[in-house]
């Protein structure tokens, strides 16, 4: 059960991925991001991580993505037009491109450890409680750092809005 | 196996009652709003309008099924879809009662038991914009995007206040999890107040809960803040260009989230199931509920105020009798006594919805706007910060 809709739910994800750069009308790759963004939800769900697959799916599907979709509408953003591509993007784009995902491959690989395969389930550290444990206490530092980080962005913003009014 | 089996029993019955719930609700507003305005409301198809949701899905699905040639096709078919799937799906993890044993088998009386079940609500509630968004959008109507826009600023807004307004009863409850929240709200208070949120030591809940309601209106675009579909000033907002089914969607999903609010409501704050009074006498109100309006429908059958009530009423009276009779049966007491005081509970909230309506005149929007942001917002956050402070030191 939990493989059939790793499955589902990874290809949803890869195919919303692509249809996102694909489509030409902003709204369209917008409701694909937005896809991206459920189908990572319900992975982080099979991993065991309910808080972050909510949180997931109310910050970045709710609250930024409802955000890019109002400026789209507000903007009246029309379909793109396709620009002529030059000689160079013609011929090396796609073997340039595989070059770079080759290379950024085996720089990961050097990196990270070892990959094991992933058990469904088995880890029990996404609850809400235990990441309120690590954040007011493992990360306690950090936390509060970006808290005054993101203060000072709601200040600036205030500060930039404020400015107009006048 | 007996998971899949009593999973589907349980998807059947709450979709069959939520369905009908839904049709019927449309039914009791007209009534409720027409005898606020001193009118009868509906009143030709069956007694006293009773057939008269049957009648409105017959139309509604016999209507033309218009598609304006300006519109954006693949958008305009997608958002009523949109909207009536996030609109009904929450109640999946609303649970309506307590952990019951039918046949030997355990279950929790409600479909899912998420861990994270607030959380749910809340990403379901901020994903649903987008249905209003797009239709507006794809309608390619002035009106409809006024109204699409209008609405998505206002939910945008009025989330901060409902989620505020929510965190403070967690404080209390440690749980984010609805059944844990209402099994944690059992209990009395020297014997006959209930613990319920609203009233909870060391610091209750009653701002907590006006604050929700109020930002509840909003989110579920209803009147004072319906501006998404202010028929003065938008025609019929975002909905403009829908007709038959489509428009029944949308028309669908705006009762789905009232309901679905209600039940959130008296979950986190009126205690869910648990009864207004202790057990061995709480269990007999149903019943005398039910025996009441039977009494009261027979005295109107002796003196009517119309020739054919002298018909319908002891007929209603009778059905009184009988659901009344079906509560008092002791054995049948452990499912419908919570369900009853659950239904009481969303279902006065729902009334209260209505009677809003009824009353009070819309805002304007600058007013909806600075309401949200100048006096809700920071009483929200007052709340929770007394209350964090009130469990902190006690």
């Amino acid at each position: 059960m939990d493989t059939i809709l790793f499955i589902v739910f990874a290809i949803v994800a890869i195919v919303c991925a692509f249809n996102l750069v694909l489509q030409r009308h902003p709204i369209s790759s917008a409701l694909s991001l937005i896809g991206v963004m459920g189908s990572l939800a319900v992975l982080y769900l099979l991993l065991g991580a309910e808080f972050i697959a909510m949180a997931q799916v109310i910050v970045y599907g709710g609250a930024v993505m409802v955000l890019f979709v109002l400026v789209i509408m507000l903007l009246n953003a029309g379909t793109e037009k396709i620009s002529r591509k030059s000689w160079f993007a013609q011929i090396a784009g796609l073997p340039l491109l595989l070059a770079f995902v080759a290379l950024l491959g085996f720089l990961i690989r050097g990196v990270l450890p070892p990959l094991r395969a992933v058990q469904f389930g088995s880890w029990v550290g996404g609850t809400a409680e235990r990441i309120g444990q690590m954040l007011f206490t493992q990360y306690l530092l950090p936390f509060e750092i970006i808290s005054i980080l993101i203060l000072i962005a709601i200040l600036g913003a205030v500060v930039l809005a404020h400015k107009e009014f006048d | 196996m007996n998971f899949y089996i009593v999973s589907l029993i349980k998807i059947a019955i709450v979709f069959g009652v939520f369905m009908t719930t839904l049709a019927y609700l449309q039914w009791v507003e007209r009534k409720v709003l027409a005898h606020i305005q001193s009118r009868t409301g509906p009143l030709r198809v069956g007694p006293h309008g009773l057939m008269q949701p049957l009648a409105d899905v017959v139309k509604l699905l016999t209507k033309e099924d218009l598609l304006p040639p300006y519109v954006n096709r693949f958008f305009y078919l997608l958002a009523p879809f949109i909207a009536v799937c996030l609109a009904l799906i929450s109640i999946s993890i609303i649970p309506f009662g307590p952990r019951i044993t039918v046949f030997g088998y355990q279950t929790y009386m409600q479909i899912s038991d998420v861990n994270v079940g607030i959380l749910f609500v809340l990403a379901i509630s901020a994903v649903s914009v987008y249905g209003v968004a797009l239709a507006g959008w794809s309608s390619n109507n002035k009106y409809s995007l006024l109204g699409a826009l209008r609405s998505s600023a206002q939910m945008v807004s009025y989330e901060l206040p409902l989620t505020l307004a929510i965190i403070s009863p967690l404080l209390l409850n440690n749980h984010l999890n609805f059944r844990a929240i209402s099994e944690s709200q059992a209990g009395y208070y020297l014997g006959f107040i209930p613990r319920w949120n609203i009233v909870q030591m060391p610091f209750p809940q009653i701002f907590a809960f006006i604050i929700f309601m109020i930002a509840a209106f909003a989110e579920t675009n209803r009147l004072p803040f319906d501006l998404a579909e202010a028929e003065n000033e938008l025609v019929a907002g975002f909905h403009t260009e829908y007709s038959s089914m489509k428009f029944a969607c949308f028309f669908m999903s705006e009762y789905a989230h009232m309901v679905t609010i209600s039940c959130v409501a008296s979950l986190l704050f009126l205690g869910g199931w648990h009864p207004l009074f202790p057990a061995p006498y709480s269990d007999w109100v149903p019943t005398l509920l039910f025996v009441f309006a039977a009494i009261l429908c027979f005295l109107h059958a002796i003196t009517p105020a119309r020739q054919r009530d002298r018909k319908t009423f002891p007929v209603f009276g009778i059905a009184f009798l009988i659901i009344a009779a079906i509560w008092a049966v002791p054995f049948l007491h452990f499912v419908l006594v919570p369900v009853f005081w659950f239904a009481a509970k969303a279902g006065f909230l729902l009334f209260t919805f209505i009677w809003v309506r009824g009353t009070l005149p819309r805002f304007r929007y600058d007013q909806l706007m600075h309401f949200a942001w100048t006096f809700l917002f920071p009483c929200a956050l007052l709340n929770l910060l007394l209350t964090a402070l009130c469990v902190a030191v006690f």
